[in-house]
Parts: C-alpha cells; structure tokens; sequence
C-alpha cells in the first residue's frame, strides 16, 4: 500500500474514537458545568408542572446516562440534534455558519503565510542586522498582544478614527441582503451573482478581521521561519549551493526555505485548526456570523447539542488539519516518504 | 617558467571572538597552484589547509576575518571582487568537491535535479538538456544505472556513490578550470577511497584540470600529486615537488610528518 495512502486511512480510523472522546467529555462537563438550561425557557412564574414539561420537551427529563446513550445512538445515524436556542438542526445551524468561518480563516492565514514566511527569511539572512531586529520586536508584539485588543485598536483607527472602513457589523452593511448562497463565501458568491457592489461591500468588511487575524497569525510563523532558516542556512548544502555559483536567492529560497519549512508548516497546522475552529473572540468583536460566535451563543445558553456539536466539528478539524500536515512533510522531505 | 593558475599570497586572517578580538589562524600563507597539475595541502587538522581553500571561494565561516593577503586567480585578486562577479568564478572557474558529499547535498532536490540545476546556471538550455547532461556526468564517474539513480535523493546514496556524484557535479557539469577537493576520500572504505582516488586523477587527466587536493592522507599524495604544500598551524612550512618533499623533506616538520604516517594506517 502506498504510504500516503496508508497515512490517510489510519488517520480516518483515529476520526472515530477521537470524536467519541471529545464528545463524551463535553456532554458531561456541559452538564456540570454549564448549568440546567430550563430556567432560561422557562417564564419566571412557571409552574412546576411547566418546569417539568419543558425539561421532557428539552430531552433533559432522563436519567444523564440515557440522554447520553440517545445523544451518541443518534449522533451515529448522523443526528447532532436540535439546538434549543434557534430551535433547527444543529447540522443546519453549523452548515450555515461554517463558510463566514472559513472565508476569514482562509484570508487571515493566506495574509498570516505571505507575509510571516517571507519575513522569516528576510530576518534570517540578515541575522543580527537591523532587519532582523525589527522583524524580531514586531513578531513579539504580535504574540504579546491579545488578539481582541489588536482588532479593536483596528477598529478604532480605521472605523472610528479616520473612518476608512465599515464597523465591525459582520459580513455585509447592515441592510443589505447577501446573495444567494452558491459556496457560502461573500467574496465569491457576490461576483458569480454578478454584483461588484456587493463584492466590494464585503471585501471592506472583512478587511479590519482578516487583518486582525492575518498580525496574529503571522507572529509566529515568522518566528518560526526565521528559527528554522538560521538552522538550515548553516547546513553543508547551503555551501555547496553557494560554491556551485547559484545567486543569494535561489540559495535561500530553494535550497534554504524548502528545507526550513517543515516545523514551520507544523505550526500552520495548529494555528489552521485554532483559525477554522472560529476565532471566537475575534468573531464576536466583529459581529461575525461564524463558529466562534455560534458556540459562544451555545455556551452562554446552555445549548447543548449545539455545543456538542461544534465540538464535534472542531475535533473533526484538528484531525484533518494534522492530516494535511503530514502529507505535506511527506511532499516537502523525501525522507519522510520511504 | 609558466604563470600559476592560482596564487595564494601572504593570506593572513583569523576568527572573530565574542570580545571582538581575533584570534589568527592563516599567518601569511603563500602558495602557487600551476596549470594541469594536481597540487597536495597537507597537514594536520586545524592547520589552517581547509579554510584556505575555502577562502579561494569565498565561503569561509562567516567568523573568519582576512587581516591580509591576496588571492590572484588568472591575474585578478579574488578577495576584492563584488558578490556578482564573485559568482561568475564559483562554479564556473573554481569548483570544489567537499568532504561529506551526501551531507553537501541538498536532501530534500533528487541528485539529477541539483546537478541539472547547476548545468542549467552556468550552460543555459532546456531542463530536459540539463538532466540529460547530469545523467551522462553520472555516467562518466561510473555511476551503474544513471538514469535510476538521477532520481533519487542523496540518502539513498551510499557514502562514496554520494562522493562521485559530487565529483561529477564539480568536476564534469561545472566545468571549471581550477578544482578544489577538500578532504574527499575522508570517512570512506579504504577500498573506496583508493577508487576515488583513482576517479579524481583520471578526470583531472582527461579534463586537464588543474587541481587543489586537501588531504591529510600522505598515502595518497605520494601516489596521485604533482606537487606538494605543507602547512602546520596556519603557515606553509614547506613546498615543493612531490618526489622532493617524500624524498629530501628540508624542514623538520615535513619529516615528523612523513615519520608518522608511516608507523601506522593512514586514516
């Protein structure tokens, strides 16, 4: 069996027992921990009777262990449950804000990785020179600093102060009606609708989020280029590299990056899981309609199927997300390959 | 009395310590390398014959700094050229052969694609010519199957298969007129050593290479070289011709050295 192939199977396999983990702990710790969720349907002169009638229209009336057993025995069929808050499918609420999610992680990280990289190398070919230095305190900053903090002193600056861009209102002007959902991402779905207003609209929108998002993210990933080319660039084959008469950038960036970039994409890796798991305080400072906020909401309410399933996602998320990391060892080092 | 290819002249450097002091290693060293032939730098570990060598290039440890000397090659001073016409040598002019060869590869680029890149640099053409060029270049350093071996990566290469590889990248794809082989027999079967030896010698040969041999193995000096340099801790202490270094060494280290290698196998 080819290796690659090999790998993905026994990762599909770790899906199951790793999702029935998680699951399982947060079925009981919500429980515990997040409280009885019947006072917050219930009218404040509700009976007992009423109490009573709620908790059995809640499933919330049976002993833990068979709620447990009902909730796993469906989850199997497929079934996440209902969400007691918006009163739909769990399913249908995750489906519905999984793109908002995904549209800001996907810009965040791709501005997070064109420019944390890039940095990382310009910092490690100059070592101990000025630019290394200044890429060094602007990363630290980056990763000292609160991501909430930053996205409000974006808001601040761009929205209140010199008023460039919108209010942090979500993915589209208050008011205006998306188009209809073709992939769920605005930047996409405006233009196939054949709405360059609308396009724009969003692109400002998410300006202020993915840029929050993509100084956080780009922090670390510097860093960490920068660690890893300052180990590859003192290697054997950057000296032959040179000796054989290649230019300063092909020693660098072919010979030199490619070999740096394996912890480098390992940290992609966490910090794609962290980013496509909803950012959850960044989306609620934004007003954006995605995971983070949906499983704030779920926790805030005591929403437990809702919970349950976002955790469900993001453990489903964590496990590809690594998936994908090794696949890419696997295309980076040949060793890795046999 | 024809012109050295390359002369080493009065270099003198040292290593920058933490106290920004420098603490020497190269005091005046001076030698010639004469065209077509196959010039030995013996000496201990530490002497100084490596990063000599190494300097010629430019690619000394970055701590080394140059107090004085100059390195003519074909009438130009090496040492004051920019990085732009420093990389129009490198390769093209001055090859080197490094001691580690699988080590002085790139592991994550197959051994055909970093030979074709390297044609590609200096001759220009199409990928296709390039790896074409590698395979033959594979080929001619008796490399068995080639054109398999083109693609595979430098860690499925034994030690000494990785070493002819790399002689085939310096020596036949670079096409230089001067090579440097710094210690490349080091950490190989004896056996092998000998056929690479051997290899080393016939390319020079057939190419008309002139070549800078650094080794501190005197076995193979007496076998293979034309001249001889002796350095110890950082100068030249002797040169000459390889019959009258073996024959009448005129400085007493010379003789301790000959004396030791005697006693025991050459390592």
């Amino acid at each position: 069996m080819p290796p690659l192939l090999r790998l993905i199977l026994r990762r599909v396999f770790w899906v199951l027992p790793v999702a029935l983990g998680v699951v399982t702990i947060t079925f009981f710790a919500a429980r515990v921990f997040a409280g009885d969720p019947t006072e917050l349907y219930a009218p404040p002169d509700a009976t007992d009777a009423l109490r009573a009638l709620i908790r059995i229209r809640l499933g919330l009336a049976d002993p833990l262990w068979v709620q447990y057993i009902h909730y796993i025995s469906a989850l199997l069929r497929g079934d996440l449950g209902m969400s007691f808050s918006t009163n739909r499918p769990v399913l249908i609420d995750l489906w519905d804000r999984l793109p908002a999610t995904l549209e800001l992680g996907f810009t965040g990280l791709t501005i997070g990785i064109l420019l944390g990289v890039p940095l990382g190398v310009i910092a490690a070919v100059n070592r101990e020179r000025w630019p290394d230095f200044l890429v060094r305190g602007v990363t630290l900053g980056g990763m000292a600093l609160p991501q909430f903090w930053i996205g409000l002193v974006l808001i601040w600056v761009f929205f209140v102060t010199l008023n460039w861009l919108p209010g942090p209102v979500g993915r589209l002007p208050v008011g205006i009606d998306p188009p209809s959902r073709l992939t769920g991402f605005m930047l996409i779905d405006t233009l196939a609708a054949g709405r360059p207003d609308l396009w724009f609209m969003a692109l400002k929108q998410l300006a202020l989020p993915a840029a929050t998002l993509g100084l956080t993210t780009l922090a670390p990933i510097a860093r960490v280029t920068r660690a890893s080319m300052v180990e590859a660039l003192q290697s054997d084959y950057i000296r032959t590299a040179t000796a054989m008469g290649h230019t300063n950038r092909t020693v660098w960036f072919r010979h030199g990056l490619r070999n740096a970039l394996l912890p480098v994409v390992t940290l992609i890796g966490g910090v794609a899981g962290h980013i496509f798991g909803g950012a959850v305080l960044l989306e609620s400072i934004f007003g954006w309609p995605g995971l983070g906020q949906y499983a704030l909401q779920a926790i805030d309410s005591s929403d437990f199927a809702a919970l349950q399933g976002f955790v469900i996602y993001a453990s489903l998320l964590y496990v590809l997300a690594f998936l994908v990391v090794d696949i890419l060892y696997m295309l980076i080092d040949p060793r890795i390959r046999q | 009395m024809t012109a050295a290819l390359l002369s080493i002249d009065r270099l003198s450097g040292g290593f920058l310590g933490a106290d920004g002091g420098i603490a020497p290693v190269l005091d005046a060293v001076s030698y010639d390398l004469m065209p077509g032939q196959l010039t030995a730098v013996v000496g201990e570990t530490g002497s100084g014959k490596s990063l000599t060598a190494l300097s010629v290039l430019g690619i000394q440890p970055p701590a080394f700094r140059r107090t004085g000397g100059r390195i003519l090659f074909g009438g130009r001073d090496l040492l004051s050229l920019d990085a732009a016409a420093m990389r129009t040598i490198r390769g093209a002019r001055i090859s080197i052969v490094f001691q580690d060869a699988r080590a002085a590869m790139n592991p994550v680029f197959t051994v055909g694609r970093q030979m074709a890149d390297v044609f590609r640099l200096h001759h220009g053409g199409s990928a296709r010519h390039a790896m074409d060029r590698a395979i033959e270049a594979l080929g001619r350093v008796r490399i068995p199957e080639p054109e398999r071996r083109a693609r595979q990566y430098p860690h499925e290469f034994s030690g000494g298969m990785a070493q002819r590889a790399m002689i085939a990248l310096a020596a036949l794809i670079c096409q230089p007129s001067l090579l440097i082989l710094d210690e490349p027999t080091t950490g190989l079967d004896v056996t092998i050593q000998a056929d690479i030896m051997t290899l080393i010698v016939e390319l020079c040969r057939d190419q008309g290479l002139t070549a800078c041999l650094i080794t501190h193995d005197l076995g193979v000096v007496a076998e293979t070289c034309d001249a001889v340099v002796v350095m110890h801790a950082g100068r030249v202490v002797e040169t000459g011709s390889t019959e009258q270094i073996f024959t009448a060494p005129a400085e007493p280290y010379t003789r301790r050295l000959l004396a030791a290698s005697q006693l025991g196998e050459p390592v």
